[in-house]
């Protein structure tokens, strides 16, 4: 799962309406892989990343590269495009946890795939 | 790329090895993989350079098919273990890049407002409303799980920024019709096609088991602009 993934899902564990995003990461094994960039398509993700979600996310994981802030002009800002491009889609978890800041519910992440599914219980 | 030429590779995709009857798993043939994907990308301009989710992915058919008509994300959602680990092997013979996320997409859809007025947050995928451009199924029936096709197709209009692609029982056109209105989305019928089971489940008595199926687009009118 790469990171443009993970910012886009949340805890859904009954009951746990607020405070549920983003999953905190821990004991992860990230991979970095080379992709093809296409600027077309991270102009269109711009209005959809969960920016500050991801900006925290990856200062959790050493990665500090990505401004506090999108910057003004992000949209023609090539550099960062490119610190935006490898973030989201170069940088692969491959397992670890996702734990929920609210309720603390872990969710496994195996084989680079998220398990999202609940026990009886929970849902 | 032309649609033979993507029939073509699709005849590569690994299917299901042990198909759970439970789960429905009967994998899209090459043939209408192709013209599905082949179709959303040329007459509607739904796949290049999108972000595409996949309900249901099984062995991935239908994201492999897409990427390879140029959508820029793919993810895919299954409840079954083996059939992602399946897709996965197809993606990485494919040299395609696809995420995958383990979930159970059967559990009816909340009210999207609950008694207090929140937006209630049922199911992982959320966060995801209106970041996938394109949403393509080919879901349940609802042959072992009645409803199943109504609550897949449902949460992919959910999850759409733009346009859901998905095949039912023609049977169920009408049904299907009456609903899209009420959900406030477009639904054209894009083609009526035959789509022979037995070839995935051997245990069919019958020599064939064709079933009348429809290839169905539903498009979300963009919504009003905020006005403050
Ligand atoms: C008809 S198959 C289609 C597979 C693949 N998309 C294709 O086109 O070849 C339906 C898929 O839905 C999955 N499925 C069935 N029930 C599900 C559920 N409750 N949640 C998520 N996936 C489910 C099955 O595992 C299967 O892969
Ligand atoms: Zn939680």
């Amino acid at each position: 799962m790469r990171l443009i993934t993970h910012n886009m899902l949340q805890c859904h564990v009954k009951g746990c309406n607020a405070n549920n995003f983003p999953l905190e990461l821990q004991e992860v094994v990230l991979e970095q892989e080379e992709a093809e960039m296409n600027e077309d398509f991270l102009r269109n993700m711009l209005t959809k990343i969960e920016y500050d979600a991801l900006v925290a996310t990856c200062l959790k994981l050493d990665i500090n590269d990505l401004p506090a802030t999108i910057p003004a002009d992000a949209a023609y800002n090539d550099e960062f495009l490119q610190i935006l491009h490898r973030v989201i889609l170069e940088t692969h978890i491959k397992s670890g946890k996702m734990v929920c800041p609210n309720c603390q519910h872990n969710y496994i992440i195996r084989d680079g795939i998220p398990n999202m599914l609940l026990a009886e219980h929970e849902v | 790329m032309k649609l033979k030429e993507l029939e073509g590779y699709l005849q590569d995709v690994a299917v299901f090895t042990d198909p759970k009857i439970k789960l429905e798993q009967y994998p899209t043939t090459p043939h209408l993989a192709a013209r599905m994907l082949y179709t959303a990308h040329t007459t509607y301009d739904d796949i290049e350079n999108k972000a595409v989710g996949d309900m249901g992915c099984g062995c991935g058919i239908l994201s492999i098919a897409a990427a390879m008509l140029g959508s820029s994300y793919n993810v895919g959602f299954d409840i079954d273990p083996d059939a992602i680990a399946i897709a996965q092997e197809n993606c990485e013979e494919f040299e395609i890049e696809m995420d995958f996320i383990l979930t159970d997409l059967s559990a009816a859809p909340a009210p999207a407002i609950m008694a207090n007025g929140e937006e209630n947050a049922r199911g992982p995928y959320e966060m995801m409303k209106g970041k996938l451009d394109t949403i393509l199924m080919n879901p349940p029936f609802g042959t072992k799980l009645k409803g199943i096709d109504m609550v897949f197709l449902k949460k992919g209009i959910d999850l759409a920024n733009h346009a859901v692609y998905s095949l039912h029982k023609t049977s169920t056109r009408d049904h299907i019709l009456k609903k899209a209105k009420e959900w406030g989305v477009e639904c054209e019928v894009v083609a009526e096609l035959r789509y022979n089971l037995d070839k995935s489940y051997k245990f069919h008595k019958k020599q064939s088991m064709d079933i009348a199926v429809d290839f169905l687009r539903f498009e979300k009118k963009p919504r009003p602009e905020k006005r403050d």
